[in-house]
């Protein structure tokens, strides 16, 4: 029999039963949507932590100071003064990869403009620091290695400090603002950033100078943190690398001794997080494809019925000279085209939801071509699988009783 | 004289049930020659279901040979004796088995869905000449429950006749009507019958029977009689029935 009168003669079997046919592929429609959206999803939010990990900067690298023991005591990391500036000035003369760095000491305290006031955190660093960290400019100017020289009382706001400590509106620039007492010039406003995967908001924030921040507020002669960019997002690790060599020499850390600080790459960070959404992702879908084996087991069922309910007609088509095969070819087909008409819709309805979402949720809408490939592969094979036991028992079935079968 | 187109040679069937025998024939020969109209007649259990299984290569004998247009059924193969039913027999069945929702026209092209060697558009000329045949050209797109029982059993001889087979085999075909339309089926077998149809027509009724030129008459597994019978006009039987038997169909045995 060739393909064509084939596929005629199973078309004209599904449409005979129309309604059967549609709660059948119902399964498989909600078991491939379900995969559908469910990779989709989790796609969409490791590319939107993703984006929101590289708008700090991919090429990041942070230094913090590490727990240090001390007989047998770990100290918290707050009271560790193992960053210096001379570590700055070590790192910049030896390094190769490094393109920008600073350092950065931060302090929280109250803001106060008048009468408005606001909790917030000041972060000192220097020069390199707003391009080290992304920020942009929304007016005004950054400070400048001049102003870090001269410890000078300025600083550059984010939008939730200008919402909160200026609601009037009026225009923030040339302002004095007090920190913790210390008056500071506001002399720039940052561009928006909105919030960050952890749901911070990172337009909460006051840059300084970080000699002000250091001399002036908190009156130490350390740094809390070192801030530095590789020269490309390929070469971060050695950079690292690279830090962690010159740091242990500058620390005078022995051989198998550890090590007093911590180099972590925003690299590091993208990694964890995709690991994270990565495994979410396949727990969900793993999830979806139970429902998918439903829905597979569903046609079975649907097709043993039929088969039994048909034998008539089996015996019929074979009386009129169907073989064995034609019969198999037969249920085969049906099957395997529930199937990937089911898979079809439910594909069709797995990007509508995940658009859907996605739309709702802010999220950057991807579509996994992969998943949609591999849905329809898996379609076709569940077509093929769970219709193989009813369309075998179908061709199997001895003429002249399925004919006198009632 | 031709070649027969049915060549039967003591032909037995034993069916084991258990550990008994059952011998449903027991050394049956005939021939059937191209033009015959042949009833087969029995009572229940005298093995002619089993005879017409075996003549439509549905079964096999257990000894015996069969030659359906000279060629040996007892060598085919399942795939053969498949290629055999579709190109050299056309059944008619009882209960007629059309495919419920699917048109007259769709019914008959249903054999030629399984040849291979006819174009769809061969296909469709072939079933409308077919059902032009048994007088349903009106009717091509009606569904079988939009059609009487003798409408469906003519759909269901177009179908046999589609695939121009060397025989049409007939089990109890007048079975499930009243007696008028037995007659108007029997009226169209002769019809086909005196167009050239060679028609082999299985019953227990010999009223039916009376229709054929030749009966072949089955008891417990054996031929009891084969003769030429006085053809009776089944035209003439129509217009000899009174009218109001129109509206009193008949309740008919049905014997397999």
């Amino acid at each position: 029999m060739n393909f064509y009168n084939l596929l005629k003669i199973a078309y004209n079997a599904l449409i005979r039963n129309k309604t059967r046919a549609l709660l059948t592929m119902l399964g498989i429609i909600i078991g491939i949507a379900a995969v559908i959206t469910m990779v989709s999803l989790g796609q969409s939010s490791t590319i939107s932590i993703n984006d929101q990990i590289s708008s700090m900067g991919t090429n990041m690298i942070m230094v913090m100071r590490n727990n240090q023991r001390s007989g047998g005591v770990s100290i918290g990391s707050a009271n560790v003064r193992s960053l210096t500036e001379s570590d700055v000035d070590a790192i910049r003369e030896k390094a190769q990869y490094i393109d920008l760095i600073s350092p950065v000491v931060t302090a929280s305290g109250q803001l106060i403009n008048g009468s408005n006031n606001w909790p917030s955190s000041i972060q000192g660093g220097n020069e390199e620091f707003f391009e080290i960290r992304k920020y942009e400019l929304e007016s005004g100017t950054f400070f400048t290695s001049e102003d870090v020289r001269a410890s000078a009382k300025v600083c550059v706001i984010g939008q939730t400090i200008v919402e909160n400590l200026f609601p009037g509106g009026e225009n923030p620039i040339g302002k004095t603002i007090r920190f913790n007492k210390i008056p500071l010039k506001i002399i720039g406003i940052l561009a928006s950033k909105g919030q960050n995967q952890m749901g911070q908001d990172q337009d909460d924030v006051v840059i300084a100078p970080y000699t002000t921040v250091q001399k002036r507020i908190l009156a130490i002669n350390y740094i809390h943190m070192i801030n530095l960019s590789a020269q490309s997002e390929d070469v971060a690790e050695d950079a690292a690398d690279e830090i962690t060599e010159i740091l242990r020499i500058q620390h005078k850390i022995k051989q198998g001794e550890d090590d007093d600080f911590r180099v972590r790459t925003q690299q590091e960070m993208l990694e964890t997080m995709s690991s994270i959404t990565g495994f979410l992702t396949i727990l969900l879908a793993a999830i979806a494809s139970i429902s998918m084996l439903v829905g597979g087991i569903g046609i079975m069922n649907i097709m043993y019925v039929t088969v039994t309910e048909r034998t008539k007609e089996i015996g019929l088509r074979m009386s009129i000279g169907a073989q064995n095969r034609d019969i198999l070819l037969q249920f085969l087909t049906e099957s395997t085209i529930l199937s990937l008409i089911g898979g079809i819709i439910g594909i069709i309805m797995g990007i509508g939801l995940s658009y859907g979402i996605t739309y709702f949720l802010n999220w950057p809408f991807v579509v996994s071509v992969n998943a949609v490939l591999i849905s329809f592969a898996v379609c076709a094979a569940i077509g093929i699988f769970f219709g193989w036991y009813p369309a075998k028992k179908a061709a199997a079935l001895d003429p002249i009783t399925a004919l006198r079968y009632e | 004289m031709a070649d027969p187109i049915l060549k039967i040679e003591n032909l037995t069937r034993v069916f084991k049930v258990g550990s008994e025998s059952v011998h449903a024939l027991k050394g049956i020969s005939f021939d059937v020659f191209k033009g015959e109209f042949v009833s087969i007649m029995g009572t229940s259990g005298s093995g002619k279901s089993t005879l017409l299984n075996i003549l439509g290569c549905l079964d096999r004998p257990t000894s015996g040979e069969y030659y359906i247009d000279n060629i040996a059924i007892k060598d085919l193969s399942k795939n053969e004796s498949s290629i055999i039913r579709n190109r050299k027999i056309g059944f008619v069945f009882q209960s007629y088995n059309l495919l419920s929702r699917t048109n007259a026209l769709e019914n008959v092209e249903l054999p030629l869905l399984y040849n291979n060697t006819v174009s769809s558009k061969e296909r469709k000329e072939r079933a409308i000449e077919a059902l032009k045949q048994v007088g349903l050209e009106n009717r091509m797109d009606h569904m079988p429950n939009q059609l009487s029982g003798g409408q469906q059993q003519r759909v269901a001889i177009a179908r046999a006749l589609v695939n121009d087979p060397v025989i049409v085999l007939a089990d109890e075909a007048t079975g499930n009507l009243d007696t008028r339309t037995s007659y108007e089926i029997m009226s169209l077998f002769q019809k086909l019958h005196s167009e050239g149809k060679t028609i082999a027509f299985v019953t227990h009724e010999p009223d039916i029977a009376n229709f054929t030129s030749r009966t072949i008459m089955l008891r417990d597994g054996r031929i009891i009689k084969d003769e030429a019978v006085q053809t009776k006009s089944a035209q003439e039987a129509l217009s000899n029935l009174p009218v109001e038997s129109d509206d009193i169909p008949e309740e008919k045995r049905t014997d397999n």
